[in-house]
């Protein structure tokens, strides 16, 4: 192992060199430069862009006031931040606190042994663990050991609608399979998209098939999958689940042009809150940004949501969710003990305290924790919220999105024969087979 | 993209002229010579040779950027060759550099001819022509991207429904797309260099045309395109090297997408690297694209014939 931990420094000194040598010429120094004087002080990476990063820079501003040692924040973009970290991670210059998604990416941080073992962590510290929603811990969790810590709010994936659109068309909110595809007839003849998808994102997409996966076969199907199960993506739901984007796609159901559009400029919401589109499958962080630009179209109550419909002969539950329990902090193994003093001391006091709680629900998100019902009925989006709370606590099954239960590699793989099925450049059959050539190797 | 190769023009005049005993001179390596050549072979060695070496050691290997790197001989290269996405690259990436050179050398030139006029305004002119040479490619990327919405872009912003299109979901449509794109962005920096080199076009050869009575559009064929040769190849290496390692307006304004439609070679790489973590497969990628730009920048410089280093300017 020392070995091969020294011929990877070598090769990385190799072909880093020349970065590195460029950042100390530009006069920036390095994360691990940036940890200041002292041994008490712990470096944490984190996600830019508000409402998100205000929460985190306020949770953090408490912490270092309690004098039990320094978190020293950085932010990034989402996107950029993805390969960032891997990078970090493997040149051996880690934060000590990681921000991650849990599920696949973790799995390859643990078999690695880059990130620290909680699991007696939480042992001892039982009222720190008993006080998450037991659903956000799967995604946390390796082979029966915790890595990582849960942060932030829930994010499920919402089949939202407008209720404008929905009555001039003589429809209501669908329940059934048949009701949504009677739905995309209305629409189609009324001349509004039914369903407005932002395609070129991919993920985007792809939340279609984790719940078409989910109504049609039950979350055991994935579950298989997501353990690598010789096989698994050949199982005759998935096939299904290819008929049904095809059944879509020739009732023309998603807006025309929709493999244009990216969620990035919002532009997938913006079609439904200009009563542009009937509906949109899109994850439970939508909510805030229509709420802020859409012009009082949350305000208003013209928003609907509802659970993902069911389809006739399919096992899952119409209380089954998908998308992303919660976002997930780890302690790198790079780190000093003094650093990873700090991070444990963090963990306790200062991710998800009260104080960060109250000012996720401020938001309109469904923070991580128990015990939240009050302050969420006293919040302006308390119907919302509370659906969605309840929602979580209900469900038999909250399936982890797809790309960050997988493996990366398998991830991106699933992306590309995404598009390509919502594109109909491949069949399902073909795509069941692409993405089991893709997870055996 | 951004490095400039020295016009070959003005050393051409020196070579031309310069006597055997100079020559054997200049055969004999002196100190001095070494010394003026060091921090270009030192910057050479640290930022271009030893990344390189990492690169070719690194794709013998199977490593997924975090884990312990193993040494598994050509495993990652068996898988470089069988894999369909980096044939579907490869001849994306070929197509790619083909029609750039297509659409953008006579654009390129019969631009830079007509600014290099003495009139005032096509000094006008040409300030905005270069304005584009200032923006990122993230930038014109994203531009691109909003403009080319189908919902809330130019077309419903205008109210032409006619350019309404499926620009970037559009498997055909999205490639002429890419390819306007990076015309757009590139012809400014090639009309530069074609202006400058048809500024350096001695006047005198004009007039002798104009006694023997060429009009303007023999006088563009038999003087100014022959006498821009060099800057030609000059021109081409760089948007055939240029096109061979396109990657940032790509990635951002397409992902490589829709399906495989854009996913060019170098995309393919950066995409297997760093999204799906096969750093070896990467690295075996990487190698395929340094084989090719060489090879096509050779090739390219091999066009100017034997002579490339003599004067074009004799007579003159």
């Amino acid at each position: 192992m020392k070995n091969l931990q020294l011929s990877r420094r070598t090769l990385l000194g190799a072909t880093a060199g020349a970065s590195a040598l460029a950042l100390a010429s530009c006069g920036t120094s390095g994360p691990g430069g940036s940890g200041g004087g002292g041994g008490n002080a712990a470096t944490y990476w984190d996600l830019s862009g508000e409402p998100g990063e205000g929460i985190t820079q306020g949770a953090v501003d408490a912490f270092n006031e309690l004098d039990q040692g320094t978190v020293d924040l950085t932010f990034f973009q989402n996107d950029a931040y993805k390969q960032k970290i891997r990078t970090a991670i493997g040149a051996g210059e880690a934060p000590t606190i990681i921000y991650g998604w849990g599920g696949g990416g973790l799995r390859t941080y643990a078999a690695a042994e880059q990130v620290e073992d909680l699991t007696s962590f939480f042992e001892e510290n039982s009222e720190v663990k008993d006080r998450f929603v037991e659903a956000v811990w799967g995604a946390a969790t390796v082979d029966d050991k915790i890595y990582a810590i849960p942060n932030e709010s829930t994010q499920p994936i919402i089949l939202f609608h407008n209720k404008t659109v929905l009555g001039d068309i003589g429809a209501e909110a669908p329940t059934t399979w048949g009701d949504l595809m009677s739905i995309v007839e209305k629409a189609n003849s009324a001349g509004v998209a039914p369903i407005s998808l932002a395609g070129q994102s991919r993920w985007t997409s792809m939340m279609w098939l984790e719940y078409l996966l989910d109504r049609i076969g039950g979350a055991e199907v994935f579950e298989r999958i997501a353990a690598g199960e010789p096989d698994a993506w050949l199982d005759d739901a998935v096939v299904e689940m290819g008929k049904k984007v095809e059944e879509l796609i020739d009732a023309k159901a998603f807006v025309d042009g929709f493999q244009s559009m990216a969620a990035d400029s919002n532009s997938d919401q913006a079609l439904l809150w200009t009563d542009q589109a009937a509906m949109m499958l899109q994850g439970g962080w939508t909510y805030g940004s229509m709420k802020t630009s859409g012009d009082g179209f949350v305000q208003d109550g013209r928003l609907g949501y509802d659970p993902f419909p069911t389809i006739e002969g399919g096992k899952g539950d119409l209380a089954n969710l998908v998308g992303n329990p919660a976002g997930y902090l780890s302690i790198s193994a790079d780190a000093s003990d003094a650093e990873k003093e700090v991070a444990r001391a963090y963990f306790t006091d200062g991710v998800m305290t009260d104080a960060v709680a109250e000012s996720i629900i401020e938001t309109g998100g469904v923070p991580v924790v128990t015990g939240q019902d009050e302050a969420m009925a006293a919040s302006e989006d308390s119907d919302y919220l509370e659906w969605i709370y309840s929602a979580i606590q209900e469900a038999p099954d909250f399936t982890q999105s797809w790309d960050q239960a997988l493996q990366p590699t398998v991830a991106e793989e699933l992306l590309v024969n995404t598009e390509q099925l919502f594109l109909g450049s491949i069949t399902p059959e073909q795509f069941a087979e692409n993405m089991n050539a893709a997870s055996a190797s | 993209m951004t490095t400039t190769a020295p016009s070959p023009l003005p050393s051409a005049a020196q070579d031309g002229a310069a006597s055997t005993s100079g020559r054997r001179a200049r055969d004999r390596p002196q100190l001095s010579h070494v010394l003026f050549a060091l921090p270009a072979l030192v910057m050479f060695g640290v930022f271009a040779l030893l990344p390189l070496i990492g690169v070719i050691a690194l794709s013998f290997t199977t490593w997924n950027g975090i884990g312990p790197i193993e040494f598994t001989g050509l495993t990652s290269w068996k898988e470089v060759l069988t894999r369909s996405s980096t044939w579907n690259g490869l001849v994306l990436v070929l197509l790619m550099v083909v029609a750039t050179w297509l659409t953008q050398t006579p654009l390129s030139i019969l631009l830079g001819a007509f600014l290099a006029g003495p009139q005032r305004y096509r000094n006008l002119l040409a300030v905005l022509y270069f304005l584009p040479l200032l923006l990122s490619s993230a930038a014109i990327a994203i531009t691109y991207k909003s403009l080319l919405d189908p919902n809330f872009g130019l077309a419903s912003g205008l109210n032409l429904d006619v350019f309404a299109l499926n620009w970037l979901g559009d498997t055909t449509l999205v490639w002429y797309v890419v390819l306007f794109v990076i015309a757009w962005q590139f012809i400014p920096f090639h009309t530069l260099i074609y202006q400058g080199a048809v500024r350096q076009i001695p006047q005198s050869m004009y007039e002798a045309a104009q006694i023997d009575g060429a009009g303007r559009v023999r006088q563009f064929l038999s003087i100014t395109l022959p006498q821009l040769k060099y800057t030609m190849i000059t021109s081409s290496t760089l948007m055939v090297v240029g096109a061979l390692t396109y990657f940032d307006l790509i990635f951002v304004l397409t992902q490589g997408g829709p399906g495989v439609a854009t996913r060019i070679l170098p995309l393919d790489m950066y995409l297997t690297g760093f999204r799906g973590n096969e750093m070896g497969v990467a690295s075996g990628l990487a190698v395929l694209l340094v084989v090719i730009g060489l090879g096509l920048a050779l090739g390219v410089q091999r066009l100017g014939g034997k002579d490339a280093n003599a004067s074009q300017m004799e007579g003159a």
